[in-house]
């Protein structure tokens, strides 16, 4: 059974935030269906009572103790932000607009 | 003999009796990747002068007496996906073009604590997706054995870097066969260690539970150098091994008696190319000559890895690659809101391999397909775990090919994404089950291609695999490979 991806596309760009233009989408939707249905051969193994592997190493969860050490100074962890102000990054309005029906 | 032809290990000896300067063997690496580089461009960086800071460093550090590391003054070529403190470090994405990290990887501060001065970093498909180093966003890297063919990838760049001279050593990482595909397609020697044996501290993440950082070299014993280096415990990454690392470079000589090899049959898979399968069994014949005991082994979800892999990678590069999003770092486009913001900072930075790692990551792990898919393949990926841990049962080291073919022209699979992935396919499930693997040289295509074989162990058996692959070194002619660059100006006079 073919997968198609072409419904889903716009969807899925959506979730990724991904802007894809108008021919981009038609090429990917083709391939990424071929893509899925090759994928999808694994449906026909049994996995009937197998753990998934999410990780290989054995080990356990790893903790340390809770303690304040030297980090990056703020200007040096904000140096690759291409807008800041004030020692902040700037982004475009994230609030709708502030008047509200009241 | 000079400076840029010689093995890192003999460097590492002439250094130590002061017969060179690491000045002079800085500046004969410089000087070939001058002549060399603007031809087959492994390099997205280079860092002559901080190279030349660092060996004269050195240099003055060895006149005042001081004990020093065996491949300090040895220069290393680094992947453009492992952050580098105050150099630039692009992923090879448009996205990253111009981002600066403020730290540097561990494997970075061992080299840099150790001497090694580092000559700039290398070609590689854009975040480290791809089998070609086509998908670089700047430029692709073009085999050195024939020009109009490609390096394979995703360390492309690195693999280019040794086999040419540019530079003795190399790291690349290896997520889905990386480093050990274009080591193959280049004529190399690329180690994939046991997941979790080197640190992934400050490697750019693409599929976390397969990325690996690994050695690119001429010889076994240079890759057992730097292994010495870089690998082990580090506590800034949490899925770094805490077990002792034995001392690689010494008793690399093979001793096959008894050695059990699980020769793979790859069955009559799809686009495999007849020679391929001529030198391993060439390779089997040898091992049994000298006293080990081949038999054949069949991994027989080796079809089945390469669509698991196609859902997991992708799945962990769509998280992974959430982080993107012009606030913090890297390429940043307009809009009138957050998320029109993001939307086209994503879409305008990110090249067409990436989008589609990332869309079908992000349908995999989607509301109605996560068990279908994901869960699905992480399923599998635990029947291919058992797959190995039978076949290790009754063999020590699996011999298989590197990769399906030779080196494939530029152009070739672009179009194709399916025929591209499939250039991993003896790679892929050695990575899913975490186990460590590694690609030598085994010969030559009639064409004049180097194929390369692939040697894999039980977790934590690196050395045997270097052991293994030390032994094809000793029974090739000339051990070390360098192919000719005719195509440089002066045509003959560049052989090494």
């Amino acid at each position: 059974m073919p997968v198609d991806f072409g419904k889903e596309v716009d969807y899925v760009a959506r979730l990724a935030r991904l802007s894809l233009e108008p021919g981009e989408k038609e090429r990917m939707a083709g391939q990424l269906s071929e893509i899925l249905e090759t994928a999808r051969r694994i449906q026909e193994l049994d996995t009937t009572g197998v753990e998934p592997t999410s990780h290989v190493t054995e080990l356990p969860a790893v903790l340390r103790e809770d303690r304040i050490k030297p980090s990056l100074p703020l200007n040096r962890a904000l140096q690759n932000a291409p807008r800041r102000e004030k020692g902040f990054v700037k982004v475009p309005r994230i609030t709708a607009s502030e008047q509200t029906e009241e | 003999m000079r400076l840029y032809e010689q093995t890192a290990a003999d460097l590492s000896r002439m250094l130590q009796s002061r017969e060179v300067s690491s000045v002079e063997v800085v500046r004969s690496f410089l000087e070939r990747i001058n002549e060399v580089d603007p031809h087959l461009r492994a390099f997205i960086t280079q860092t002559p002068v901080m190279a030349l800071d660092s060996a004269g460093e050195i240099d003055a550090r060895r006149t005042r007496g001081e004990t020093l590391h065996p491949l300090a003054g040895v220069p290393v070529a680094v992947k453009d996906n492992i952050s580098t403190m105050d150099l630039r470090t692009t992923c090879a994405s448009r996205i990253l073009e111009n981002y600066i990290p403020p730290f540097d990887a561990t494997v970075i501060s061992v080299i840099k604590k150790a001497g090694m001065p580092i000559l700039g970093k290398t070609n590689l498909d854009e975040f480290a997706m791809g089998s070609s180093t086509e998908n670089s966003a700047f430029y692709p890297t073009r085999n050195p054995w024939d020009p109009e063919r490609v390096p394979g990838g995703s360390s492309g760049g690195s693999a280019v870097a040794v086999a040419t001279g540019m530079a003795p050593l190399a790291l690349g990482s290896d997520t889905g066969g990386s480093i050990r595909q274009p080591a193959s397609l280049c004529g190399v020697t690329g180690l994939r260690p046991t997941y979790g044996r080197i640190s992934r501290y400050g490697l750019v993440a693409f599929a976390s539970s397969l990325d690996q950082i690994g050695t690119v070299s001429t010889t076994a014993l240079d890759g057992a150098l730097l292994m010495n280096l870089v690998a082990g415990y580090d506590p800034l990454d949490s899925t770094s091994l805490p077990d002792q690392i034995p001392d690689y470079p010494t008793g690399l000589e093979p001793d096959l008696k008894k050695l059990r090899v699980g020769l793979i049959r790859y069955g009559r898979m799809e686009g495999f190319d007849p020679q391929v399968s001529e030198a391993v069994n060439r390779a089997a014949s040898l091992l049994e000559e000298h006293g080990a005991e081949v038999g054949e082994v069949s991994l027989p979800l080796t079809d089945y890895g390469l669509s698991a892999y196609y859902l997991i990678a992708p799945s962990e590069a769509s998280s992974n690659l959430g982080r993107y999003d012009g606030v913090r770092y890297g390429f940043c486009s307009d809009g009138d809101s957050i998320e029109a913001m993001f939307s086209r900072t994503r879409g305008e930075g990110f090249g067409p391999e990436v989008k589609r790692r990332i869309m079908i990551g992000t349908y995999a792990l989607s509301a109605g397909y996560y068990d279908a898919y994901y869960l699905k393949a992480m399923k599998v990926r635990t029947l291919i775990r058992c797959d190995y841990e039978q076949a290790f049962n009754k063999f020590d080291l699996l011999l298989g090919a590197a990769s399906p073919t030779p080196a494939f022209k530029l152009g070739e699979k672009t179009e194709d994404p399916l025929q591209m992935y499939l250039s991993d396919v003896c790679n892929i499930t050695d990575s899913l089950a975490g186990v460590p693997s590694l690609a030598v040289p085994g010969g030559f295509s009639s064409g004049g291609l180097p194929i390369g074989l692939q040697l894999t162990a039980r977790p934590m058996q690196e050395k045997l695999l270097l052991k293994a692959a030390r032994f094809f070194e000793e029974q090739r002619q000339p051990a070390l490979l360098r192919p000719k660059l005719e195509y440089l100006e002066g045509g003959g006079s560049n052989e090494i």
